[in-house]
């Protein structure tokens, strides 16, 4: 049972982080239809500017507590700069091209910043500080579960509630919805459609940035390349609930992140991302557009 | 050349954009601020600061503003405009080459040129070039099959590198057990290339766009993975060794010889790809390709059997990669699953898509273009595939549909025509 209980909660942490990437993806994919893939990269350079300042302010002789909030909100406020340089680069000027355009300019957008923090970094992995610090009242619990794991769930789950308020009950969301719907009807109403996007990548890049902090901080280390794998999970994540739905990025990122732990603990380590891709494959072919997603029906 | 003024911004502009090249270098100079200046060493809990960077990234990002607004302003400008003085010259120089290519005596110099050009490749260049250009003319074979998937029958496919592992691996698996030679391998290589497609087409036929896209993925990443970790029959990531290479029956080759040996496979292979796309493109099913690309729904209602055409479309794509895991495979002598990684597969797509989504001149050029511009980009090894990233991005921004954009055949209505047309009050063909 308390095998069961540690991959259970393994499986939560590991859905908690696809989930504040799978959240950008589907944000980003709600309103212009792209699969932004360098989305993982965001997650990079959010991890590598909190180690960055961690490193900074750890010589500067600052506390614990006040290096990983100050690391977090700078990482999250540099990757939302990113995001937005990103879509005024590489994604505004192909909106109106093909789909296929904005997929390749996304995929040279990624290898470019891969390599910018390969070049100007190193290519080497980076030991990650534990930037989250032990809380006593876990270890009174009868199962395992580490501070990092409590965090990353709790922050998770707040973001999630934060961003679904704010699309639910706020203008901005009222406007991002709206933009999702149907953008020139949307800027016909006199909604500032380029704004909404661009406030969409800020958003989707700093929820990036926080889960690449985090899970960091979980994992212990870094390098250039963390980004890929991270994003290309996320991403499955976020079709498995239904590319474009919020409830049903998180929902996916949950699905994965069991399958994945469960897979690994009771069948075999080697093929879990096996059954990452396995389930994703499955659940698409019962359900094309994902666990949560609008079938799409086109009118002719 | 009126419009010219509006092409050529003037000279006030130039300074209003100097003033936002500034502020975007500012900006940038801000963005990259920490991780181009600073260097954390986590270990000895040092930092270096290096200050010197950003003077780069200043002066980089202000002359690159200036030029990428320059461009944007013309690429907005160019729909109305007439074209510049030297894209005037080189439309007319195309224009000539196209009249005299209609020639046959000068066609007929062309290709005798080109074909000279193709055999006398590995004598001059020797045996780096040889390699490289193999590579290259690889993913021609491999860019031209995608095509197939891609830019016919428009189904994003971004697990094609799975169906070029297979077909290495069948022929170093089958040569291993039951010593299968390269030439009977090839047809089966291109037989589990396309089966295996088609069996992966048919649970994924009611999938389309970004999900058809993730779904193709996920199952290269499985086939890889599997490749991986099935040892016992894969030999997993330590790969198979040895693999022989092509041989005639009975004479030894010696290395460059095999190598020119192998350029010469990978020549006929590319003529015959080529050849058969053509045809495949003018064909019955290859306009069912086009037509489900175009519109999925008016196609079926013209009573195109969407399930039949989207698996031919994927068969026959997967087939092209089959065989040029064969060749891959006998040509390198070894294989492991590293060398079928998604980036892989990316490279394919962007070679279809960078060249000219459809039409087999760009796909061809994509792909020499792709592969022997990094090759000898070599010199700047660091730098190339940050190079690589940002000619991606420039390319989509402003030539969105390739470098050589296909043409479709069009029927010219001639000036009688029209003249009926008007008679007979058809405005279809009046316009």
């Amino acid at each position: 049972m308390n095998y069961f209980l540690g991959l259970f909660v393994s499986g939560l942490t590991r859905g908690s982080i696809y989930a504040l990437l799978a959240l950008g993806y589907t944000m980003v994919y709600g309103i212009i239809e792209l699969i932004n893939f360098a989305h993982g990269e965001i997650y990079m350079i959010g991890a590598f500017t909190a180690l960055i300042l961690a490193s900074v302010l750890s010589i500067a002789g600052l506390d614990a507590i006040s290096i990983l909030v100050i690391a977090s909100l700078v990482a999250m406020i540099y990757s939302a700069a990113y995001g937005f340089t990103m879509e005024k680069i590489a994604y505004k000027p192909v909106r109106n091209s093909q789909r296929l355009s904005a997929l390749i300019s996304a995929i040279g957008m990624s290898l470019f910043l891969q390599n910018y923090v390969r070049l100007a970094q190193t290519s080497n992995f980076l030991p990650f500080p534990t930037l989250i610090p032990r809380l006593g009242f876990l270890q009174q619990l009868t199962f395992q579960v580490t501070s990092a794991q409590f965090v990353i769930f709790v922050t998770t789950t707040v973001v999630m509630i934060l961003l679904t308020l704010l699309i639910k009950f706020s203008r901005v969301g009222k406007s991002m919805r709206a933009a999702s719907q149907d953008k020139t009807m949307a800027m016909l109403l006199g909604v500032n459609v380029n704004r909404v996007i661009a406030l969409t990548f800020v958003i989707g890049s700093a929820t990036a940035a926080l889960g690449g902090v985090l899970i960091s901080s979980f994992t212990g280390q870094i390098n250039f390349y963390i980004g890929f794998m991270a994003g290309i999970k996320a991403f499955v994540a976020a079709v498995l609930g239904g590319i474009g739905s919020i409830p049903g990025a998180v929902l996916g990122s949950f699905v994965l992140g069991w399958t994945e732990s469960f897979g690994a603990g009771y069948i075999s380590s080697d093929y879990e991302d096996v059954f990452a891709f396995a389930i994703l494959v499955l659940i698409l072919i019962f359900k094309p557009s994902g666990l949560l997603g609008r079938p799409e029906n086109k009118k002719v | 050349m009126s419009s010219q003024a509006t092409t050529q911004p003037q000279p006030g502009r130039y300074l209003a954009y100097a003033w936002r090249s500034l502020l975007v270098s500012i900006w940038f100079a801000i963005l990259t601020f920490p991780i181009i200046v600073i260097r954390a060493n986590t270990i000895t809990g040092t930092i270096t600061w290096r200050w010197h960077n950003i003077g780069w990234i200043v002066g980089g990002t202000f002359v690159g503003s200036w030029i990428w607004r320059y461009f944007l302003e013309r690429k907005r400008a160019g729909a109305e405009a007439t074209m510049g003085p030297l894209r005037q010259r080189l439309a007319a120089a195309r224009a000539v080459v196209t009249q005299a290519a209609r020639r046959p005596a000068v066609a007929r110099g062309g290709i005798a040129a080109l074909l000279l050009l193709v055999v006398a490749f590995p004598f001059v260049g020797g045996m780096y070039q040889t390699n490289i250009m193999t590579t290259a003319l690889l993913y021609v074979v491999l860019g031209l099959g995608l095509n197939i998937i891609i830019g016919l029958g428009g189904m994003l496919h971004i697990g094609y590198i799975a169906f070029y592992a297979l077909g290495a691996y069948s022929y170093a698996l089958l040569n291993l057990h039951f010593g299968l030679n390269f030439w009977l391998a090839l047809p089966v290589g291109a037989l589990v290339g396309g089966l295996f497609s088609l069996a992966i087409g048919i649970p994924v036929l009611r999938l389309r766009g970004d999900y058809l896209a993730i779904v193709t993925l996920a199952f290269a990443e499985i086939t890889r993975l599997v490749l991986e970790n099935w040892s016992s029959l894969t030999f997993g990531t330590a790969g198979i060794r040895n693999i022989p290479r092509p041989a005639i029956a009975g004479i030894r080759l010696t290395l460059p010889q095999t190598t020119t040996f192998v350029y010469f496979i990978m020549i006929l292979m590319v003529v015959l790809t080529i050849f058969v796309v053509n045809r495949l493109e003018n064909s019955r099913i290859g306009r069912q390709f086009v037509a489900m690309k175009e519109d999925f729904i008016a196609c079926q209602a013209m009573g195109v059997n969407i399930a039949r055409t989207k698996l031919a479309a994927l068969g026959l794509g997967g087939m092209w990669a089959g065989l040029a895991g064969v060749v891959f495979a006998a040509r390198t002598t070894f294989i492991n699953p590293a060398s079928f990684t998604v980036w892989e597969s990316i490279i394919v797509l962007c070679t279809v898509v960078l060249g000219g989504m459809g039409s087999i001149p760009g796909v061809i050029t994509g792909a020499l273009v792709l592969i022997l511009v990094p090759e000898y980009l070599r010199a700047f090894a660091q730098f190339r595939m940050l190079l690589f990233g940002a000619v991606l991005v420039t390319m989509m921004v402003f030539r969105p549909g390739g470098l050589i954009q296909k043409r479709r055949r069009a029927y010219t209505i001639s000036a009688q025509e029209k003249q009926v047309a008007a008679e007979i009050g058809d405005p279809g063909i009046q316009g």
